[in-house]
């Protein structure tokens, strides 16, 4: 019998140290051609030092790489590349203000005596995007394209270039589930022309539809790697935060008072059309619609972000006029934005400045700040909340998704916020801290907060919110009171109207 | 040391600083002779040491300032140890000459001749046994010299202090922009402006070389706050309609010097009373100029504003994250008015400082001070990108730009030249600071 031929990839003893961290402690991965492959692990797993590794963005430490059985070092993206190994990070690497195709031949422009070949490009991409299954013009500047536009125009370019080892890291974060599906049509494609695909996901229900195998990380070492069919989506999540998990979601027994927050007609152009709801003392109002269906927008305005050109907002009888976000905060409104790092905390300066940053007005006496005060307020919430830092003067950057959300949280809470506003509040963390994201937001709620909450995944709607309203197109499209008891398809039946 | 280690990490420039200093002292080192008291007071010990307290001395020095000063410290403490001071030649060789005829003639004799390095090389005291046989043999006792350096001298210290006082004082509100994400390009004329406006307001408004000291603080406040109202309408045209500071603060740079030029006729306003010069020239505080001690207390203030106060915390986070700032409840536009009126004021204030050293009002002064203000304030540290940056960060920056140039001067290094070395050296104390941060900083996974 002759031999198997040998895999598309593997990495051996792949040891990666940091500063102070030991990221990958040896561990090994076998990709064959024509497979899906699926990295989990909690973040600070390793997972993304790993495909890092695997691009060429880092180089390890100790251990062996090979493509079909040959050894290769790869030193940059550019080595890597020409190896055949396309990373598409979740940040994506594309020029806003360049047009699809020249962000596909950046760096790589084919030319004619001097010239661009510019209709030659664009004959090629033509091409390129009809396999794909794009149908938006590749001339536009990608900041003009839709996530899911931008993630195609990424996967374009890895093809271009005949890339035989695609890697996707959490693909699927930013997309609404009718561009998920076409995702996956894809991804089936691009495995049967035999392409090896490595895919990060935090999303269990995606990798067993769509993953052959899954390779699970914990604090850089492996730990399980299984046929798809052969394991439970319990079992990946137990071998993720290594001991036995009891449930997804907190139990939760709600105890609603009277209306706290009151909305009525608010409008803000095409993205908030007539938007009216009630929040009650204790409740969790879940909020769910597709990606642009003006969930963010509508929060944003509760908050004074935005300007709202209509609407009247209510807290506690009292009407309020929200001008800028100082009105919300005065008033006793938080928000957590969907986007922790550009909206949410200073990423370069310490966790204690972030927390104090909305709450110096009471932390401080004539202008200055109280540091005394400040430190040990901030070390109870740090108590509190279980955020794992070594000091208080780390930087925000440094962190955790979830432990940045705790910091976040901490802000809100430090100012004794009665309204809540959550916009996707477990985007990007892993299962542990979501379990205590979702305590918290309990916790919250039977003190009598009055909570909102978007998401994007409808079972955490589902496991949380005490009722659920729904968007679409700007609009509330449908309401759902008995939240414990709805079901996916329902919300998604109303969400696409 | 954790101060140490603190002072590496916050403010590295500081060894690139001393390293400077280091340098221009070993290249400055030179013969110094003491002057005036110091040098009295060398030479009476001199004196005591190898001829008892009581000899008999004659004093010769010439006719500069420092030697009467030598001169009479010198009798001075020589009558106090017992010794007697039989003459005191002032002037030229002829009066020391005569002196000693004078001496010679009622037989005094002299155990000691002290007189100053210049005199001492006086013909007429070549060969004082073989010409005055009747004054014995007098020992010829001068000063010693040392060496020193001359970059080390006092005098040169408070002169590097003195001149950088102004660029220091505008790199405060410099910092304050450049931490909030900005820039600000008009300091350089605002100071002319300032400068200009100040010097007219008394020259028209206080009566001019009579005016009374409440009247020229007015007239200056007065400009400063024209310079204010300047920063304010840049501050207006940054948060309100969003343009980007550069190009609001360049077009300011250009209407503040073609006003400076306006109001100064394009000449020289000189028509100040003798007193404006105390601001910039005085010495009032353990002879400290009065202008360094006026900047020192702005940056003590400047530094506890930055790392104490909420407004400080503000531009902090304004320049990091203007977004997460506005949401976490901080008035933006606020906060970026306050950086850029602060900028413009400290700016008038420059202005102010400027006339008062050189005692008039030009529009051509503090031309590309702002090029050498935002030096100062990268050398020390702050991100053109915002969020970081030191308030002694900067005046160490200033204090690296003074030494460089003070140095070159020192050693009589070429105008042009210096701006050629200036250049690689803003470039390579960056460098090195990006380097060591790159060193220092911690990858993450």
């Amino acid at each position: 019998m002759p031999d198997p031929p040998p895999p598309l990839l593997e990495m051996s003893g792949i040891v990666k140290s940091f500063p102070g961290v030991r990221a990958l402690r040896g561990v090994n991965l076998r990709l064959a051609a024509g497979e899906v492959l699926a990295l989990l692990g909690e973040n600070g797993a390793g997972k993304s030092t790993l495909i890092k590794v695997l691009g060429g963005a880092q180089s390890a430490d100790e251990g062996a790489i090979s493509l079909n059985g040959r050894p290769v070092t790869l030193r940059s993206p550019q080595e890597a590349r020409r190896a055949g190994i396309a990373v598409i990070y979740q940040e994506f690497n594309l020029v806003p203000g360049l047009t699809a195709v020249e962000n596909i031949f950046l760096g790589r422009e084919s030319t004619r005596a001097g010239f661009l070949a510019r209709t030659d490009e664009r004959r090629r991409i033509d091409a390129l995007f009809q396999r794909l299954g794009a149908d938006f013009d590749p001339a536009v500047p990608c900041r003009a394209l839709t996530t899911a536009q931008q993630q195609l125009v990424e996967i374009a370019k890895a093809l271009a270039f005949e890339a035989r080892l695609l890697v996707m890291d959490e693909p699927t974060a930013a997309l609404t589930a009718h561009e998920v599906d076409r995702l996956f049509t894809l991804i089936r494609d691009l495995k049967r022309r035999g392409l090896g695909i490595i895919y990060i996901s935090h999303r269990l229900e995606e990798i067993t539809t769509l993953a052959d195998r899954v390779t699970i990380l914990r604090d850089g070492r492996n730990v399980g790697e299984r046929p798809i069919a052969d394991i439970t989506r319990r079992e990946m999540i137990e071998m993720m935060v290594g001991r036995e998990l009891q449930d997804e979601f907190p139990p939760r027994t709600p105890a609603l008072g009277e209306v706290r927050l009151e909305v009525r007609g608010l409008r803000r152009g095409r993205a908030v059309r007539d938007v009216s709801f009630d929040v009650r003392r204790g409740e969790i109002v879940g909020i769910a619609g597709l990606v642009g269906a003006g969930r963010t927008e509508t929060v944003r305005l509760l908050f004074g972000a935005d300007a709202r050109e209509a609407g009247d907002i209510r807290l506690d009888g009292r009407p309020l006029d929200l001008r800028s976000p100082q009105d919300a905060i005065n008033a006793g409104i938080g928000l957590l934005t969907e986007d922790r790092k550009h909206q949410g905390l200073v990423l370069a300066h310490s966790v204690r400045d972030n927390f104090a940053l909305p709450n110096l007005d009471r932390l401080s006496r004539h202008g200055f700040v109280r540091q005394p005060q400040e430190r040990e307020e901030f070390a109870r919430y740090v108590d509190r909340l279980g955020i794992r830092i070594p000091h208080q003067e780390q930087h925000a950057g440094n962190l955790s998704g979830g432990n940045q959300q705790k910091v976040v949280l901490a802000k809100w809470l430090a100012r004794n916020c009665e309204v809540l506003l959550f916009d996707e509040p477990t985007r990007g963390i892993d299962a542990g801290a979501k379990y205590e994201i979702y305590q918290l937001l309990n916790d919250l709620a039977a003190h009598g907060k009055a909570i909102i909450m978007i998401s994007s995944e409808l079972p955490e709607l589902i496991g949380m919110a005490d009722r659920i309203l729904v968007m679409h197109d700007g609009r509330l499209t449908g309401e759902i009171t008995d939240a414990r008891h709805a079901t996916q398809e329902a919300i998604m039946h109303l969400a696409i109207a | 040391m954790p101060l140490l280690n603190t002072l590496l990490r916050d403010y590295g420039m500081v060894f690139v600083l001393l390293l400077l200093c280091a340098f221009f002292s070993v290249v400055t080192i030179s013969d110094q002779s003491p002057r005036g008291e110091a040098a009295a007071a060398q030479v009476a010990a001199d004196i005591k040491k190898s001829h008892g307290p009581a000899p008999q001395v004659l004093l010769a020095v010439g006719d500069q300032p420092d030697d009467a000063a030598f001169a009479s410290s010198l009798e001075r403490i020589l009558s106090a140890q017992g010794a007697r001071v039989a003459a005191v030649a002032r002037g030229e060789p002829k009066d020391a000459r005569q002196a000693m005829e004078t001496l010679a003639a009622a037989g005094t004799r002299l155990d000691v001749i002290a007189c100053t390095p210049a005199a001492r090389s006086w013909l007429v005291f070549a060969q004082v046994d073989r010409d005055f046989p009747a004054l014995g043999t007098p020992h010829l006792l001068a000063p010693r010299s040392y060496r020193w350096p001359n970059f080390l001298k006092s005098e040169n210290l408070l002169n590097i202090t003195n001149q950088i006082a102004v660029i220091a004082i505008i790199a405060i509100g410099m910092t304050m922009v450049i931490i909030t994400g900005g820039i600000d390009l008009s300091v350089g004329s605002l100071l002319a402006l300032s400068a200009v406006l100040t010097a007219r307001f008394i020259r028209d408004h206080a009566g001019g070389v009579d005016a009374s000291a409440g009247g020229m603080v007015l007239c200056a406040l007065a400009a400063i706050a024209a310079c204010s109202a300047v920063g304010a309408f840049s501050g207006l045209m940054i948060t309100r309609f969003r343009i980007p500071p550069f190009i609001v603060t360049l077009a300011m740079m250009l209407v503040g010097s073609g006003l400076a030029y306006t109001l100064a006729g394009g000449q020289s306003i000189y028509q100040l009373p003798e007193s404006f010069i105390w601001l910039g020239r005085g010495a009032d505080l353990a002879g400290l100029p009065n202008a360094v001690v006026l900047m020192l207390a702005l940056y003590a203030a400047a530094h506890i504003l930055m790392s104490r106060m909420k407004l400080g915390r503000h531009l902090y986070a304004v320049g990091g994250n203007r977004e997460a700032a506005r949401l976490s409840g901080v008035a933006v536009p606020r906060v970026l008015m306050t950086a850029y009126i602060v900028s413009a004021a400290l700016a008038g204030l420059g202005g102010v400082i400027m006339a008062s050293q050189l005692k008039s009002g030009s529009a051509t002064y503090g031309n590309m001070y702002e090029l050498y203000v935002i030096a100062a304030v990268v050398v020390g540290g702050a991100s053109l990108s915002g969020g970081a940056g030191k308030m002694p960060g900067t005046l160490i920056g200033a204090f690296t730009i003074a030494v460089i140039q003070n140095g070159m001067n020192l050693t009589n290094v070429e105008s042009y030249t210096q701006k050629v070395v200036l250049g690689l050296v803003i470039l390579g104390a960056v460098l090195l600071d990006t380097l060591r941060h790159r060193h220092a900083g911690t990858s993450t996974p």
